[in-house]
This record gives C-alpha cells, structure tokens and sequence, in this order.
C-alpha cells in the first residue's frame, strides 16, 4: 500500500513540477493541480494509511487511534482542497485576463 | 494618578483629531485644557515626591517576559513631567496665535498632544522597554510634526532625516535596554538602577554603553548626529520651540542622566561622552555664530547647550550631575522662549533671514526687551538663570576628574565655547533688533496680539526669577530631583549668585569681553556673508547621510536586483523548486535519513491497478498540456478521481466526498476557461523544438521534475511505513463526541475544536471569489476567441441550408434529452446537498460538500438552458449568500461570547423532528451553515461569472458593430 501511494505521489509531483516549469500558462495551471494532489496525499498519508477505519465515533462512545484513522491530517486537507480550488479559479482568471490583454499565452507576457 | 497623567494627552490627541480641520480655537483650548489639568495633575503629586517617595503604578503584561506596564515617579521624573506640561501650556497658548487659519491646526494640536503623552511616557516609564516604546512613539510623532507642512520639500526631507537617524539611533537604544535586562534579568528601572555595579563589570558593559550612547546621542543630536536638528527647523516654530528646545532632544539627556548612576564612572563613558559632548559644545557654538536664519541659528546654540549638559554628564561627578540637571530645565526655559520670539518675528515680517532684519526694536519694543533678557541667559550673563548653571560648569570644568588630555582642555574648550555663545547671542540681538530702518520686508512689522508674547514673558520671568534669587524658587525643586538620581551620594552645593572672585568667575569674564570683542570683529563680515561657517560649510553631515542613503537604498539595491534578479516567471519557478529539493535532501541527509526498507508485502492488486492509471493520467497530462488542453483536463480529471477512490479506501469518506465535488467544479469551471482561450496548433516544424539549447533546458528540467519526484516518493515512503508518533489526534478522537457532540471528528475539529482556522478559510475563499468577480468585470477575452466558436458555426450553418429549420435548432435537439435529466435534478441535487449538510456533524458530509453539491446544481441549469434561461427563472445572488455566509459564521462565534465563553465555543444539542427523527443541533451546525452559505456563494459566483462571458462578449461585439456601421453611415 504504502509503496504503490508513494511511487503515486512520486510521479504526481514529477509530472507537476515539469508543467511548472513550462512557459505555457495553462500548462502551469495543470502542473499546480498535479502538485496540489500529491501535497495533499502526503499530507493525508502523515496519518498513516488504514483500511476501514474512518474517524466516525458511535454515538455517545469515544474513539482511539487504535481503532480510528487520524483525523487531524483529514482536516488539514479538507481544507487545502477546497483552498486548492479557490486557487485554480484564481489563476483560470488570470490567464484568461493575460491572454486578452498581452495576446500570448506565455508565463511572462510575452514570448 | 500616573495613569491618567500618561493617557489624558493620547486622548485628548484622539478628541483633537476629529474636531473637524476649519476649528482650530475649540482644538486649542482642549489642548490648552489637558495640559492645564496634567500639569495641576504633576502639581498635585508634588507633596508626595518631595518626601522622598517614589509613586508606581504596576499592570501586568507579559509577565512571563518581564514586561510589565509600569509608571514610576520620582523627583528626576516629577521635574521632567512638570516640564513637559509647563512649556506645553505655554507653547499652546503661543500656538493659537502662530499657526493660520488656512492649516489643519486641529491635527497639530492632535499630533501635539500625543508627543505630550509619548514624552511624559518617557519619562514616568518604569520599565525599560516601556520606555523603549514610548521613545520610539516620540521619534514617530515628531516626524510627524516637523513634516507637518507636508507640501514643503524641505519639511519633508526633515522629517525624513529625523526619523532616520533617531529612529536608528532608537533601535539601538532598544539592543542595549534590552542587553541590560539580560545582565540584570529584570527590566524594572528600581532593579536596574540598583545593580549599577553587576553592568559596569559585565564583559557585556562597553556594548551596551555604546548602544545606549548611540540613542541619547542622536536624539539629543550630539556630534557626529547633530545635523538632523538644523534640518528639523522647517517645523512650524511651536513645534520648534517645544521639540527641539525643551522636550525631544532633552530626551537623550534624560536617558543619560537616568542611566547615570549605572553606566557613568568608567573610562569609557567618560571618553565617549566627553568626546562627543565636547565637540558638540565647541562646533555647536561655533557654527551658531555663522547662520543668517534665526531658528538655525538657535538650533546650532541648542545643539551646544545640548553638548554642554552631556560634558557635564561625562566627568562622572555628582556635582556635575547637579549642574547638568539645572542646566537641563534653565536651557529648556531660555531657548523656548527665544524660539517662540523668532516665531513672532517670523510671523510679523514674513523672514527669518537676519541679513534682512534689522532695527525691529522701533516696531515691536515689548518682544525686543522679552528676546534680550533670554538672550543675556543664553550668553551667561550674571543674574540670569543660564549664568548659575555656566558657572557650575566650569567650577567643574577646572576640577580634575581623570588624568588625560580630554580632561585637561576641558576648561579651554568651555571658555572658547561660552565667548562663541556670547559671540552669537549678541549677534541674535543686534542683527535683529538693532540698526538702520529695515526695507522691502514682506510684511510691515507690529507688536504680535497680547496672548502671543504672554509665554515669552513668563519663561521670561522665570529666567530672571530663577537668576536672581536661586534658592527661594528653584532650589527645592532641583534638590528633589537630584536627590532621586544621585541618592545618598548628593553632594552639598550652592546655587549662590556670588561665590567671591574666583576662577570660575574669572572665565566668565573672559567669555564675555572676548565674546563682545569677537562680535565686533566678525559684524561687517556677518552682514552679509553666505549661510554656513567659513571652511566647514562644504562638510555637512547632511550630504554624507543622503550620500550614505542613496548608495544604499538605491545603488546597491539595484545592482542586486540586475545581478540576481529576473522578472520572468520560469527561471524564479526553477529557482523555486531547487531550493526545496536542496533545502529538503540537504537537511534530511545531514540528519542521517536513511530511507525505509522496500517491502513488497500486502500490496492489494486492484489499488495497484487504479494508481498505475493514476499515473498514467498524471504523465499524460503533462504530455498534453501544451497542444491538447482538453485531453489534459481529462486526464487531470483522472488523476483526481484516483485521489479520490484513495481517499475511500484508506478511510477517508469527507475527503472523498469533497474531493469528488470538487473536482466536478474545477473541470466545469476549466471547461468554460478553455472557450476564451484560443487553439494552439501544433506546428512540428517549429524551429524552437529543434534548437539545442532548448533541448538542454528541457533535459534540466525533466531531470529537477524527475529529482523532485524520486525525493518525494522516497519521503513519502520512508514517512508512511514509519510507527505513528504520538499526536493530539488521540485527545481529538477521545473528545469529538462528548465536547462537539458530533461523531465525524473531522467535521467537529472542523467546525468545533479549529472552527477559528475555518473561519480564516472561508474568509479567503470568499475573497478569491470577489477577485475573481472583480478581475472578470473588465475582463476582455483574448480578440481570436471572440467569434462564435467553430462547432457552432457548423451546426447553425447546418440550420441555414435547410429551409425548415430555424437557427439554433440544432443545439436545442442535441442537448434536448440531457437538458430535460438536467433540469430533473435540480431539486434531487438540492436535496442530497441539505442531506450532506445535515449528516455532516455526525457522517461524512459536511458545509463545505454541501455547498458544492448544491452549487453544482446551480450550475447544472446553466448547461441546460442557457444563462438567460436560469436567470428568468431563479433568484441567484452569490454576492449576498456570501455575506450571509460570513455574517452568520461570524455571529454563531460572536455568540459564545454572551454565555461568557471564548470565541466559537459551541454548544451541543439533539432536537427531535416529526418524521425526520433526532438530528444533532450543536451551535456548530449554524456555524457549518454559514460555511454552506459562503461556499456555495463563492463557487457560484466564480462559475457564473465565467459563464455570463459568453452572453457579454457577443452583446459587446454587437455594440462595437454598430458602431462602425455609425461611423460608415455619417
């Protein structure tokens, strides 16, 4: 499991970082989703990985990382994906504006 | 008492400000009447002081750092406060005269008062970095002051050199307070100035005396800091009279003399103080006699006088003390007085230039008379109150302290310096108010109003007062103060006018005779020589501290920024990412990381399979991105279900669910993105593919990607098939239930126990949203996307050949079907999104999911029926869901408070529906719904504004057709 989750990781934040570093705007967008979906599963795998054990208490009852996954790291990436989206929209935007006003699609405005 | 002593100025600055700017009398007599009542205030304390006692007022801060509010109030202190109030009376009377109706006087009466309350906060601070503080605030708001006619360049630039140089001088001051606190382990003034002893023999010391020297010497602008002060004339002359005369610049003195039972009595200090104060002293003097500008001329005597009180510092004497106490309030009389008569001159004639003036006397006897009697005091002469404090001086002077030079030229260099004073004090005089009838004055010269002149007569007063019969007025007062610096060592002397003819006495003499003399000498030269000394004119401390400046901030910086800058977004992204991967395998390995051991147990085939597509996606994504957007953004598409199906199977429901909205969102809302982003072709006889160096920086690129691919598997790895540490996630699990009253632990941490952290989230989801909005608003697409796109060229096309057919036929059949489905689920997706909502406190779901959810339905009736369709039909205003959002978010915290509890403590409760059943109704689900309001307000309000591009641009291109058609036509 944890191999196949971290070569996953490993190839999403290869294929990121390449787009990340080119000169196409939209190839960046791409390459941040890419890398915001391999942040998150590091951040999600920082709670070790189990297999049907989500952090649903019964009602009334207390629950023990022995018999619940971690629920902090949860949390934590709840939040960044809906942050992650915020972001993409923003950049989205941003390159259309830059495609409009400069007429190229470059990162810097110009080729 | 203190208390009220420290804060009535602040909120009378803040009363002052917003007295509306035409007003200035109702500001004046606030001003007047908060200094009248600190004043009564310190009066009142008197009593107390004069005991012996010493007044504290303790409020605890940060404890823990040693730092507590604490005022304290001694005989030194009490004679400062009492200053501080006394010339600010004054100098408020003097100002409701001098500043015109034309200025925002209620502003400078505002900034005033806060430097009263900032200097009084020097002053009662017993704390060391309390006084910090409050010294830092006088600098800020002097700055202020002495920029107050902000539309003159030259006022600018002196409020700018002011507050560089006693702004840096300041931070130093502040290491050096702040190292004392770490010798002594206290900050408290009592602790310190007890443990003189401990800081004089700390390896520490020179450092710390350096520091601090570094503060009061700028502040009190001692050599080589003195040229801030000339600069900082361009105040208006109250400000002048009450900053650079009695208050601002006595601050360093004060710090000196506070610190004086401390750091004084080594070599060191006396060296470094003596040095600087002497230097001041003699070119301070020196400087005053070749200015044709009164109040540079007064500034450079300040600078002096200044330097004499810091000599008298540095011989280490209590005497000396004694007279660097008295000479500290006679100055602050004196000179107040004397900048106040040039502000009157200035403001009758409309000059300050002394080559202009002359023969005012004629005009204006009263304010003649008033400036000779301050004028004699500044000079020395006998019966006046300057007199007393030089002669202490240089019974001092003579006095052998240490064996050296320096102490030896004392004498020499307090005889040269006084003669200079009288030099320029004649010269003041004389310039002024003396010889032939003065011509083309701007303005005709008359007495000023009776209130004007009433400070100058009675600092006045209070210079002959004080110079006649020492002992009856001043002398209690000076003996509280010197008792509460000096303590048990005070020594016995004698503030007589006549001490018999002695050396002292003698000295004066040949100061003023030789003063006259060389006023004689110099007149015809003065007259109407340029401004300046002869020789040094040329070495101005100015043009080193702009050419200090301007190498700084501007050369070097941008020689930096052309070496190793770039604007252009892929070298810094490169940058970017090798300084990650360096910083994160240069740390890992110096620590002795060893990567786990590859186990190749328990792989399950099937979660095997799904990331081996995952992968793929992945890799095809980044192959495609550049010519094949859609194929990319199906493929991203892939790789994030993968996530997804990953967050399923390892126990993770919320993050599936939210994960698989938004997803659904982010590829609707790309979709719209890619119709005004025109078609990039690919061209395989592009040359740029070819070239080697491209292909170089491709290679270097795959490899960085490649390198930081290995390192974070290889992490992620070694990180996972690690033993869990122990974490707070246990008490989070063992609480959720009984504090939240939820069951889905990662929605109560959510809501309940990080409800604070979802707050700061959805405020910056909401405002990514309005900048979204905002950038859309005047959006204009790039010109190739602008006609209608291809598909729907070919089908309206396929409309018009066939004459039974009407256009956009085509589209309305080819999308009636998932249309009709589409519009069907608006209500069933409403209804998952209120059910996600609902089980979220207790099952996966949730305000966020359901925001999405519903969101998606919003958007669902956009791809059915077109913008204009939906808008007919439904009400959408994400603006005001978004305010809703934050409002009722915001107030479900705000509530905790009126039960008494922190912010966003939530309460936990069942309630029972008819039918429905028991549904969880903890405070938290009302916060969960102002999540639901916010997120659905906000990707709402991102997809539509998108879509209405497409109803937008074509409206716009008709305008812009018609237009034409206009222009043809006429």
């Amino acid at each position: 499991m944890e191999l196949v989750l971290a070569a996953g990781i490993g190839v999403l934040t290869a294929s990121g970082v390449w787009l990340l570093f080119r000169p196409r705007t939209y190839q960046v967008i791409i390459g941040l989703s890419l890398l915001s979906y391999a942040v998150n599963l590091f951040i999600f795998g920082m709670g070790r990985l189990r297999v049907n054990a989500p952090p649903l208490l019964e009602p009334g009852g207390t629950g023990g990382l022995l018999t619940h996954t971690d629920p902090i790291p949860q949390a934590l990436v709840l939040t960044a994906i809906v942050i992650g989206f915020a972001m993409t929209a923003l950049f989205l935007v941003v390159l259309l504006a830059s495609r409009g006003f400069t007429g190229t699609d470059h990162v810097d405005g110009r080729e | 008492m203190l208390l009220v002593l420290v804060l009535a100025p602040f909120a009378g600055s803040v009363a002052a400000i917003c007295i509306p700017t035409d007003k200035g009398t109702p500001a004046a007599w606030l001003s007047g009447g908060v200094a009248l009542f600190c004043l009564a205030t310190a009066a009142g304390l008197y009593p107390v002081i004069a005991s012996g006692r010493i007044l504290r007022y303790d409020v605890h801060w940060l404890p823990e750092l040693g730092l507590n509010f604490t005022l304290r109030m001694d005989g030194f202190a009490w004679m400062f406060a009492s200053l501080v109030t006394a010339i600010g009376l004054l100098v408020v009377v003097y100002a409701r005269y001098y500043m015109s109706a034309s200025d925002p006087v209620p502003r400078f009466f505002s900034l005033f008062l806060a430097f009263m309350g900032a200097m009084l906060g020097v002053v009662l601070s017993g704390n060391l970095i309390l006084l910090a503080i409050f010294w830092e605030l006088t600098s800020i708001v002097s700055f202020l002051l002495i920029g107050y006619w902000h539309h003159n360049s030259h006022a600018r630039e002196g409020a700018r050199m002011a507050l560089t140089i006693t702004g840096t001088g300041g931070l130093c001051m502040f290491v050096g307070l702040m190292l004392i606190g770490h010798i002594v382990g206290s900050y408290d003034l009592d602790v310190v100035l007890s443990s003189g002893d401990v800081i004089r023999d700390d390896p520490l010391y020179t450092t710390v005396l350096v520091l601090i020297l570094l503060g009061a010497l700028t502040k009190s602008a001692q050599f080589p800091f003195h040229f801030w002060l000339p600069h900082a004339m361009a105040a208006p002359t109250p400000v002048s009279a009450y900053l650079h005369s009695a208050t601002l610049v006595k601050a360093g003195v004060f710090l000196l003399t506070r610190l004086w039972p401390v750091l004084a009595g080594t070599d060191a200090w006396f060296w470094i103080v003596g040095m600087a104060g002497l230097s001041t002293l003699l070119l301070g003097a020196y400087f005053a006699i070749f200015q044709q500008d009164m109040k540079g001329l007064l500034a450079y005597s300040t600078i002096s006088h200044l330097g004499l009180i810091t000599v008298l510092l540095s011989l280490g004497s209590p005497l000396a003390a004694v007279a660097a106490i008295f000479h500290t309030m006679n100055h602050a009389t004196f000179k107040a007085s004397l900048f106040m008569a040039a502000g009157i001159i200035d403001h009758e004639t409309g000059t300050r230039d002394m080559r202009r003036l002359s023969g005012l006397f004629r005009y204006m006897p009263f304010t003649a008379t008033l400036a000779m009697v301050a004028s004699a005091a500044m000079a020395g002469v006998p019966l006046l109150n300057g007199f007393l404090s030089k002669e202490m001086f240089f019974a001092e002077a003579i006095e052998t302290h240490k064996y050296n030079i320096l102490d030896t030229v004392t004498p020499y260099v307090a005889t040269l310096a006084s003669m200079f004073a009288v030099t320029y004090s004649l010269r003041f005089i004389h310039s002024v108010f003396f010889g032939p009838q003065p011509h083309d004055l701007p303005k005709m010269p008359h007495e000023p109003p009776h209130w004007m002149r009433a400070p100058i007569e009675f600092l006045v007063f209070a210079c002959l007062v004080v110079g006649i019969v020492p002992s009856w007025t001043i002398g209690p007062f000076l003996h509280t103060a010197v008792k509460s610096v000096l303590g048990d060592a005070t020594p016995v002397y004698s503030l007589a006018v006549w001490h018999g003819w002695n050396l002292p006495l003698f000295m004066s003499v040949i100061a003023l005779v030789g003063g006259v003399g060389l006023f004689l000498i110099m007149k015809p030269y003065l007259a109407t020589s340029v401004e300046g000394p002869p020789f040094f004119r040329r070495l101005e401390g100015q043009r080193i501290f702009e050419r200090v400046l301007v190498t700084l901030s501007w050369k070097w910086a941008r020689s930096i920024e052309m070496r190793a800058g770039t604007r252009r977004l892929q070298p810094q992204m490169r940058i970017l990412v090798a300084v990650a991967v360096l910083a994160g395998a240069v740390t890992l390995l110096a620590q002795g990381f060893k990567p786990a051991a590859i186990v190749l147990r328990s792989i399950d085939p099937a979660f095997a399979l799904i990331w081996l597509i995952g992968m793929i996606c992945a890799v095809g994504a980044a192959y495609q991105a550049k010519f094949h957007r859609l194929a990319a953004l199906v493929l991203l598409g892939g790789a994030g279900l993968v996530t997804c199906l990953t967050f399923v199977w390892l126990s993770a429901p919320d993050l599936a669910v939210t994960q698989l909205l938004v997803e659904i969102v982010t590829t609707v809302l790309i979709l719209l993105g890619l119709r005004w982003l025109p078609k990039r072709i690919e061209d395989p006889n592009d040359p740029e593919i070819m070239t080697f160096s491209t292909r170089m920086r491709r290679l270097r690129d795959l490899a960085t990607a490649l390198f930081a691919g290995l390192g974070m598997m290889i992490l992620s790895y070694t990180m996972m098939s690690r033993e869990a540490p122990d974490t707070i996630s246990s008490y989070f699990l063992e609480r959720a239930y009984s504090e939240g009253g939820g069951t889905n632990v990662v929605n109560v941490i959510l809501v309940d126990f990080r409800g604070f952290d979802t707050l700061g989230e959805i405020a910056v989801l909401c405002i990514v949203a309005l900048t979204v909005f905002a950038l859309l608003l005047r959006f204009r697409p790039a010109t190739e996307s602008l006609e209608t796109p291809e598909q729907q060229r070919m089908q309206n096309a396929f409309d018009d050949e066939h004459p039974h057919r009407n256009t956009g036929d085509s589209i309305a059949e080819y999308l009636l079907v998932p249309s009709v489905i589409m519009r069907w689920m608006f209500p069933v997706i409403g209804m998952l999104a209120t059910f996600l909502f609902f089980r979220g406190h207790d099952l996966p779901g949730g305000g966020f999911a359901a925001g999405i959810a519903m969101s998606i339905g919003f958007i669902l009736q956009y791809m059915a029926g077109g913008t204009r369709w939906v808008e007919e039909r439904l009400r959408i205003h994400p603006l005001r869901w978004m305010a809703i959002g934050l409002v009722i978010a915001t107030a479900t915290g705000l509530g905790s408070w009126l039960f008494g509890y922190p912010f966003l403590t939530s309460h936990a409760q069942y309630a029972s529906l008819p039918i429905i059943g028991k549904i969880p109704l903890a405070t938290a689900i009302l916060f969960d719904l102002g999540v639901f309001s916010l997120v659905l307000g906000a990707t709402v309000l991102i997809l539509i504004a998108l879509a209405h591009q497409s109803v937008r641009a074509p409206r716009a291109q008709l305008i812009r057709a018609a237009r034409a058609a206009a222009k043809e036509g006429s």
